[in-house]
Order: structure tokens, then sequence, then C-alpha cells
């Protein structure tokens, strides 16, 4: 793939705490010989380009496979980049070794989605918590168990239940035991890979609250990684909108929801059913057809066009630029050739809903192709 | 006769920690071209009520009746409910990819269900199956009918599931979280699809998530269940705009579209009760904040509330106090004051902060309170 040249832009007073300038993440795909000559790589993460400020919220909202969780990985330096930069706190770390990263590691923590697989079950809670420090070797012996409580009780579980195991807890205490364990170095950063997904509606709510309280106490910035867009939009001061590797649209939150700019965007927005029984009979849903296309072989040009209900010639030759437009807040990039105007709606006609009772819907050929694992 | 009637389910399973009771008593009518939403939380008992009335839970304890066009599923063989099974009642599961075999062509597995349940001569079972595939909108289905599961993406299998669901034109089709593991713009196309095909062939369905969203959207009538018990029946409009239970106000207000964007969250405190030992009278009183004496030890039947003939709440609050405003939350708690009972902080109009996941049992030792009457 061809590193286009201009991508998101940015003003803002004060550097950034975290920048990610044309990330590449490619996986090969299987080692067998017979396919080596071919080349073939999952084009997970392409050329993505953006900022996160220090305190803020940077929401990243996208479907199943298009690389928001690799992206993350990468961010976390858990996955080493293929090509690009990562600027942490103006050093570049995206080269370092394992050994270089250290001091880094301690400031950049991750949260994961699933609170059953994050945690070693034949480990206490206690030694699961005080992880972080045995690992930086700090706050030995009985200092570490006294801060290790003082975290749990920040979070709120029962310092009592020090000594337990993961499974006494339930999800949503689980999730309050990774949290605490992400947050035992105070770093400046922590990345949260859909933290309250597995978790249920009354549940997610504490978690919300919880990580948005210790925000505020310890004012670290968050990469907010999920697929529910109306949480998104509540913890997020920007949210960036991922597909098929790409970053389509960034924009302040009130922003992209109220003036989305990306089809894609728009037609993401429409499909989240909306809990207002009203509100759902009287709004029309944009219902994009068949399937996200293989990252293996991304469609030509840009990436959404085979689903897009306004694209055109020039959409599937060429890649647009994340840019903003003109008379947008200059922190709201969009790449589209295209883009909606305020208030307008899609095409209904081009997007025949799904499901007709038709022989076929209308595809193109990359529809066809089994989406990534 | 409705389609549907089930009474008084109660579906137990004996464990090596003890039975646990996960439905308690469930009832629901449903007739025939209508969508009954079932919303709950994990472990609520919404999946393994609508699998035991299919006879899918094995090893249960099953008591009640559930009548399907009249006849009892409950007392039937497995032989009678096989010929039930996928003839007039359909089911959709959340996971598509373990529904479906992995080693046989998704075509042949379509033409097997309906050679098991019809005699059908094996090349119009296959025609059918092509045509089916391309009623649900897979492209090119003669083609899909020869690859196998693991070609077809998420969305794909759902909607290969529904097709083989709705083979035989069910009169009542079961969707247990048919859409929870597919993306956004998926599980549009597939809510879309299951109208479309209500609302051709009259099928009746009951769609079982916990997501308020998509009950929202596609339920005529919302059954809330919380520990194994219907905590509120009633029709879509009122379960959004004029909620009586609390359990269902609470899961209203937790959404991320009930708060302003830089408000907390409101929340449920504490976590849902173990189903081996459920708290006495109402499940819910331990995380409810307008608890009252009497909850704890009476159980609240389902009552009518609202003066509506569907309305029915199980919740010894006073039937009037419908919605999820500010000012009717303070008429509950008010309610719950004057009952002895209820926070003095739930009375105004925000919620106490309640970072911790600490169940508030410890206040409820004064069992032999005065039970004041319901006014």
């Amino acid at each position: 793939m061809t590193v286009a040249a201009g991508t998101g832009r940015t003003t803002e007073t004060g550097e950034p705490l975290l920048r990610a300038e044309n990330v590449v993440k490619h996986f090969p795909l299987g080692s067998s010989s017979l396919f080596r000559r071919s080349r073939a790589v999952v084009h997970a993460v392409d050329d993505v380009t953006f900022d996160i400020r220090r305190g803020e919220t940077l929401g990243l909202v996208g479907e199943t496979g298009c690389g928001k969780s690799t992206l993350a990985r990468c961010v976390a330096r858990l996955f080493d980049l293929t090509s690009g930069r990562l600027v942490f706190d103006g050093h570049d770390i995206s080269t370092l070794s394992r050994h270089q990263l250290r001091p880094y590691r301690r400031r950049i923590q991750m949260i994961f989605q699933d609170p059953y697989g994050s945690l070693n079950p034949r480990r206490r809670v206690g030694s699961i918590i005080g992880d972080p420090f045995a690992i930086h070797g700090i706050e030995e012996g009985g200092e570490r168990k006294s801060k290790v409580q003082n975290l749990m009780e920040l979070v709120g579980l029962n310092p009592e239940h020090y000594n337990r195991f993961p499974s006494e807890f339930s999800g949503g205490q689980r999730q309050r035991i990774g949290v605490a364990r992400a947050l035992a170095l105070q770093p400046d950063l922590i990345v949260a890979d859909e933290p309250v997904s597995a978790l249920d509606v009354s549940i997610q709510a504490q978690v919300i609250n919880l990580l948005a309280a210790v925000q505020s106490e310890f004012g670290l910035a968050y990469l907010f990684i999920a697929h529910d867009l109306s949480i998104v939009r509540h913890v997020s001061d920007r949210v960036a909108v991922m597909y098929l590797g790409k970053i389509v649209e960034i924009a302040g939150r009130h922003d992209l929801y109220t003036r989305p700019r990306h089809p894609y965007t728009k037609a993401l927005q429409s499909a989240v059913p909306v809990p207002d029984p009203d509100l759902a009979d009287k709004r029309r849903r944009i219902v994009l057809t068949g399937d996200v296309p293989s990252p293996i072989v991304p469609p030509r040009g840009c990436r959404f066009h085979p689903r897009c209900p306004k694209a055109q010639q020039r959409c599937s030759v060429e890649e647009p630029r994340l840019e903003p437009l003109a008379g947008d807040p200059p922190d709201h990039g969009v790449a589209c050739h295209f883009p909606l105007a305020d208030g307008e709606e899609l095409p209904a006609g081009a997007v025949p809903p799904a499901g007709a009772f038709a022989p076929s819907a209308p595809s193109a050929p990359s529809d066809t192709l089994p989406a990534a694992p | 006769m409705p389609l549907l009637e089930v009474e008084d389910l109660r579906v137990s399973f004996p464990t090596p920690d003890g039975v646990v009771h996960a439905v308690r008593g469930v009832g629901f009518v449903l007739d025939r071209g209508r969508t009954l939403g079932v919303v709950g939380e994990s472990g609520s008992g919404k999946s393994v009520a609508t699998q035991t009335i299919v006879g899918l839970t094995q090893g249960a304890r099953v008591s009640g009746h559930a009548r399907f066009e009249g006849v009892d599923l409950l007392t039937m063989t497995p032989e009678q409910l096989r010929a039930i099974r996928g003839v007039k009642i359909g089911m959709v599961f959340q996971d598509p990819l373990s529904s479906l075999h992995p080693y046989y062509r998704v075509g042949w597995q379509i033409v097997e269900m309906l050679r098991a349940h019809t005699d059908m001569k094996k090349d119009a079972a296959h025609r059918r199956a092509v045509e089916l595939l391309g009623m649900v909108g897979i492209p090119q289905p003669k083609r899909r009918a020869e690859e196998y599961p693991h070609q077809f993406s998420g969305g794909m299998r759902q909607r290969v599931m529904i097709a083989m669901a709705l083979a035989l034109n069910p009169a009542l089709l079961i969707a247990d979280e048919p859409t929870t593991a597919l993306d956004v713009t998926v599980q549009a196309q597939i809510i879309e699809l299951m109208k479309k095909v209500q609302a051709e062939f009259g099928t009746a369905i009951i769609m079982i998530t916990h997501d308020l969203g998509v009950i929202a959207d596609m339920a005529d009538d919302v059954m809330i269940m919380y520990a194994g018990r219907v905590m509120e029946q009633v029709d879509r409009r009122n379960a959004y705009y004029r909620p009586h239970h609390p359990y269902t106000v609470g899961l209203l207000e937790s959404l991320p579209e009930a708060s302003r964007e830089d408000e907390r969250l409101l929340s449920i405190p504490g976590q849902p009760p173990s189903l081996i030992d459920p708290p006495s009278g109402c499940a819910f009183h331990p995380r409810c904040r307008f608890v009252m004496p009497r909850c704890r030890v009476d159980e609240p039947p389902l009552q009518r509330v609202g003066g509506d003939s569907v309305h029915h709440s199980a919740c010894w609050l006073p039937g009037d106090l419908l919605g999820v405003s500010a000012e009717t939350d303070a008429d509950r708690a008010r309610a719950a004051l004057e009952a002895g009972g209820g926070t003095p902080e739930s009375a105004e109009m925000s919620r106490p902060a309640e970072p911790t996941g600490t169940v508030r049992t410890g206040q409820t030792l004064d069992m032999g309170a005065a039970e004041e009457d319901n006014p």
C-alpha cells in the first residue's frame, strides 16, 4: 500500500500527549511456503494519524474487523508497528526495544474487554493488582499491600477482599479489578479496549462513572474503544471513526454527532437503535448493504465506496485524504470526496433495504468475500 | 385463542452448590403476528424461560403451563416436541456459528432440515433452500448454498439461521439475542429482515435481548425480567414513557442517552442477586432506592397499574406513579418514606454516588417493622 502524504491536521496549543503518525500495521497471512511469495497481508491498520491530548478522552468507534483493537495495541506498543511513528510526550517510542520501553510502559496502561479472560483465575486479586508494582520493582512488602488496598477502595472494591480469587467477583467487579491494575502506576494514558461491552446495562453505567471519576481525579487521558456509539458519545471529548483500517472521520464529539460528514459515520449513527419508540418509528434508518470487505484485499480508492450510496467514479480510483472541510472546525477531519452537507440525508433509493425479498441484492464483488477473522 | 399462553412457569436446576431457581413464576400471552420483547440482564432467566417452553433445558425441574395453539408444550414427549420445533416454532440464537455445523455445506444443512420435517424430495428441498437463502438477502444464493459456514460472515450466518427458522413458515419465531454478536449496521439489516418476514407471514416473534434500543424498534409488548421473575409487563410506548417498576426506571436511566453529555450516568447500585438463594420479598429490593419495609418480606404480585389493562407491575409502590421524570421519582421517594422506607437522599432529585459494589442489605434487619398497606 502506498502511504498517502498529507493526513489529518490538527491545530492546537501545546504538544499532544501522544501523536500517532502514519501508523501502519500489517499481519502477514499464513506461514506456508505456498503463499509466501504472494505476500498476502491483512491491512489491519493503514496509515492512521491522530493525536491524544493530555487529560482528554479520544473515542474510537468502528465495526468488527475495522482495526480498532489492533490500533489500540499498537498505541500501547503491544504490537510493533509495520511503519509509522508513535510520539509519546515528545519521545519517539515506535522503535524502542522492550528494555527501552519500560519507563513508558508505566505511563501507558491498558484495560481489556473481557473481564474473565484478562485476569489469571489462579491468582489472588491482591497480587493481580499488585503486579505492576512487582514488575517495576517498586513498593515492596507491606507498603505494596496498603497501596493495593487503597486502589481497591478507590475503584469501589472491598479492600478486605484482597485475598480472594477473580472467580469470586462478578463481571462488573472484575472490570473494577482491571481498572485498579491499570491505575496502579498512575499512568498518563489508559487504552481501554471495549471496557464495558461485556457488562450488563446497569453495571456498564457503574464502570463508565468509575472511569470518569478516575480521570477527573488523576487527569489521565483515555483512548476509549467501543462499538457502542451512544457510550462513546457520552465519554469522549473527540471521536474517531474507523473503517477497514482507516480513520474516515475525526471530530469533537458534538460536531461528529450533529454534523457528520462521512456517509459511513452517518450510516453508523442511523443504524444504532434508539431506546425511544416514537423516535424509532419516525426516523429513517440507512441500511447499508453487504458486509465489510476483506482487509486482505481492501477496495481501491476510498475503502467505503462499494457500500457507499454517494460513491462515484472518482471514489473507486482516488483515495480521499483525512482533512477538514472549509468552514468546519480545524479538528474536524473527514476522508471523503463527496462529504455530506449540514443536514443532508443519504439518498435512500441507492441503498435498498437488505433482505428485500428479491433474488439477490446488488453488491460489489468484494461484498461476497468472507469477513476477516 | 392466543398463539402462546404461558402460565406460572418455574424452572430450577439442581447443581452441586444448591438448586438454582432460574425462572420463578413467569406468565405471558402472545397473539399471532405480535412481537413480545423480553428484556433482562444476565441471569434474569429470559433465555431459560423460552428454552424451556420448547423443551431445550435438559435436567431442569419444570412446572407450569405453556399452551401453544391450546396444547401444553410442557407435557409433550420429546418426539411430539421435535415435530413442533422447527416446524411451528422456529428458533434463532445469539451465536450463529455454533448453530451451524462446520463440516457441512450451508445448503445441505437447510435441505436436511427440510427433509427431516417434510416429505420433500432432495432436489425440491435444494431448490427451496436456495430460494430461502435468496429470500433473506444472501447474494448469489445458488453459489452460496454450496459453501461452508466459515465462508460466511457473522451477519450472513445469522441470515442463514433465520432462513432455516422460517423455512417451514412457523407461527412463532423465538429469537434469543439474535443481533448481540453483530455490528450495528448488520444488526439493522437483521431487524429489518425480521420485521419484513413478520409483515409478510404474520409470524409471532419473541425477541429476547438486553438492548432496549432493539426493543423500542420492534416490540409490540415488553416483558422486563429480573432474577427469574417478571417485574413489569407493558406495551412498548408505556415501557419507555410511563414505566412503573423501579427496575425498569433504573434500566432506562442508566442508558447513556438518558444523561446529558458530561453528566454522570445514573446506575443501579449493587449486583444482580444469586439465584440459589434469592433475596426475600421482592428480588430487586436490595438494589432499589425506594425500598419499603414490606418489600423485604412480601413478594409483590404482578398487578395492574396505571389504569391500563395491559400494564402490569410487580411493585408495592402506588400504581399511579408512572414515568422516568425527576418529579415521579420524588413522588416515589415520598411514597416510600411514608411507608417507612426509602432513603432520605432519594427524595432529592439526584441520586447518591455509588462507586462501591456493596449490596445495601445491612439495613434490612428490621423485618418486624410495620407492614403498611399500599395506598
